[in-house]
């Protein structure tokens, strides 16, 4: 447990004022409203901004989703259990495999069902690959944000090379559907080890330019140092988590403070920063994009290459999982994601929460610090925030 | 914990505890002591975290269940606390003050289950749903199916073919679709 956590406030001082910011006078012809996307380069997925404001200086922001809101939870309660697992991966484009991971933990853990160790290992190995895939995305969309376009071009060239083992592994590239209720779908093909292998030392070396080329790019460190600080007594109270609470030293990772699939046996520590600003934010999630390099390392020195991959299961056609309740999380690249799964012992699930870092990150936390900084800037903070608009409407 | 829960049993009349697993426990309270419960575990009990709010309609019993699930880094243990309350007029006492992200929760509860929260900030604002103008879609009795026939109407599905008799008629018609 961090010594922050000791110090956060969680009374209601002044400086945690929840309260919603007075309406400006827009006749009055001193300020402007602008709308930042839905469509625009500076923005992370299908979501808008509505600023206001003073010059250049943001005085106001809402955020608004609801572009994307395809109904997947309420999809869920109409659907059977196996049909939903493909389903869930369609919630999050750039992280499928924790939907699918959270799902079949949930089911899992409801029904009493027992998932192989090999299956155990796949999946740590599936997650920390689309960790990486993500935060390979996420480092081009930063950088992209500043006015760098040369990295985005190589992470997403090497996301690609990402893809193409997923593709092997599960035959797939973004939807995997692998992780399902039991196991996982296959072992991996001949070779896949070696090529793995190949990828990441590609990737490590890729990730030492990277910080040559970006974090020690002068426009990059004067722009991003000290824009968007995250004091640590925001965290609880505004329910920031992963490695947005991380880069102010707060030392909470779900894969320590509860380990869950092959964690447990990973040899890794908790990276923490000392002032989480947007470059902080930023070198905190390349080192935790090293961090990915060396657990999918582990996985392929430790995982069993043989033996059963999928628990003996029902018919799932005719699947009814016991009534009861559960909530299951994981660390994904944002932080707490969680699936809160309440079931009735019928076919069909009764009620599924998907929790997103992102509804807290993208609407109470960006509207907070959005305001006083340059409207040039709100790209580069929201990027920063690591925000996906489609795990706030679900 | 059971000091903790025995003391919650005594001040607020809580009910129905279920240890789910190690790491979490369920609970229910009134409708009327709820806020004062979750305001008393957030400031004394250090479930100083927020994981969500939602709800579960059971429509069969005209109630709807409000979830609060709070969490306390330094045990590493969640509280699930439940909420009932009647369909009819939904109303709950807003936690806004609590949390930051609380009036979101709120927001997309009354956008998708009707329930009203007095005093929490835009909880009028539409959240996912721009002009929607059906009972709230998250509730059982809205059916998804039905609305959306009526909204787009009936499409016939695509006329599939049979790759290979599709290929003799369109693409190599004067060879009998023996493409050599």
């Amino acid at each position: 447990m961090t010594p922050f956590s000791k110090k956060i406030v969680t009374g209601h001082s002044s400086a945690l004022d929840f309260a919603q910011p007075e309406p400006v006078d827009l006749s009055s012809g001193k300020y402007v409203k602008l709308w930042q996307g839905p469509q625009h380069p500076g923005i992370t997925g299908n979501m808008s901004l509505e600023l206001t404001l003073d010059g250049d200086t943001i005085i106001d922001c809402k955020t608004h989703v609801g572009y994307l809101h395809r109904g997947f939870e309420k999809l869920m309660e109409r659907r059977t259990f196996i049909q939903n697992f493909t389903v869930v991966c369609r919630i999050a484009v750039p992280e499928p495999t924790f939907n699918e991971y959270l799902y079949s933990a949930a089911v899992e853990e409801l029904s009493g069902i027992e998932v192989p160790e090999r299956a155990v290992w796949l999946r740590t190995m599936n997650l920390e690959l689309m960790r990486l895939a993500s935060f390979l995305m996420w480092i081009g969309g930063m950088s992209g944000a500043f006015g760098q376009y040369t990295v985005p071009n190589w992470t997403l060239a090497y996301r690609d090379y990402v893809l193409d083992l997923f593709e092997e592994m599960t035959g797939a590239r973004i939807y995997h559907m692998y992780i399902v209720p039991g196991g996982v779908r296959a072992g991996l093909p001949d070779g896949f080890e070696e090529r793995a292998r190949a990828i990441m030392d590609g990737t490590e070396k890729l990730l030492d330019q990277i910080e040559r080329v970006m974090f020690n790019n002068i426009v990059f460190k004067a722009r991003s140092k000290g824009l968007a600080v995250i004091p640590p007594e925001m965290i609880d109270p505004y329910g920031i988590v992963g490695p947005n609470a991380r880069a102010c030293g707060v030392e909470r990772d779900l894969r320590k403070d509860e380990p869950y699939l092959a964690y447990e046996h990973l040899d890794f520590d908790v990276i923490t920063g000392s002032d989480s600003d947007a470059y902080e934010r930023a070198y905190l999630r390349l080192q935790e994009t090293r961090q990915c390099v060396s657990l999918i390392r582990q996985c392929l020195d430790k995982a069993p290459t043989d033996g059963p991959f999928q628990a003996d299961m029902p018919n799932v056609l005719h699947w009814k999982v016991p009534a009861g309740e559960t909530y299951v999380k994981a660390e994904c690249t944002r932080g707490e994601y969680g699936y809160y799964m309440v079931t009735d012992g019928t076919e069909f699930v009764r009620r599924v929460h998907v929790r997103g870092p992102s509804y807290t990150h993208a609407i109470a936390v960006m509207e907070r610090l959005a305001v006083g900084n340059n409207i040039a800037d709100i790209a580069g903070m929201m990027v920063s925030l690591h925000t996906y608009p489609p795990e706030i409407e679900r | 914990m059971n000091d903790m829960l025995d003391r919650l049993q005594r001040d607020f009349g809580i009910s129905d505890i279920t240890e789910r697993k190690p790491t979490l426990t369920t609970l229910k309270v009134d409708k009327d002591s709820a806020e004062r419960l979750i305001r008393e575990l957030r400031d004394r009990e250090n479930y100083t975290h927020l994981n969500f709010m939602t709800c579960i309609d059971y429509i069969e019993d005209g109630i709807f269940t409000l979830v609060y699930m709070l969490h306390n880094y330094d045990k590493q243990h969640g509280l699930g606390i439940h909420v009932d309350i009647g369909r009819e007029n939904a109303e709950m006492t807003s936690i806004h003050t609590l949390w930051a992200q609380a009036w979101t929760y709120q927001r997309e509860l009354r956008e998708m289950y009707g329930i009203s929260f007095p005093g929490s900030p835009r909880v009028n604002d539409d959240f996912c749903l721009e002009g929607w103008d059906q009972i709230p879609p998250m509730r059982r009795e809205f059916d998804t199916k039905k609305f959306s026939q009526e909204r787009f109407g009936h499409r016939e599905g695509r006329h599939s073919e049979v790759p290979r008799d599709q290929m003799k008629v369109e693409l190599y018609p004067n060879r009998g679709g023996d493409e050599k």
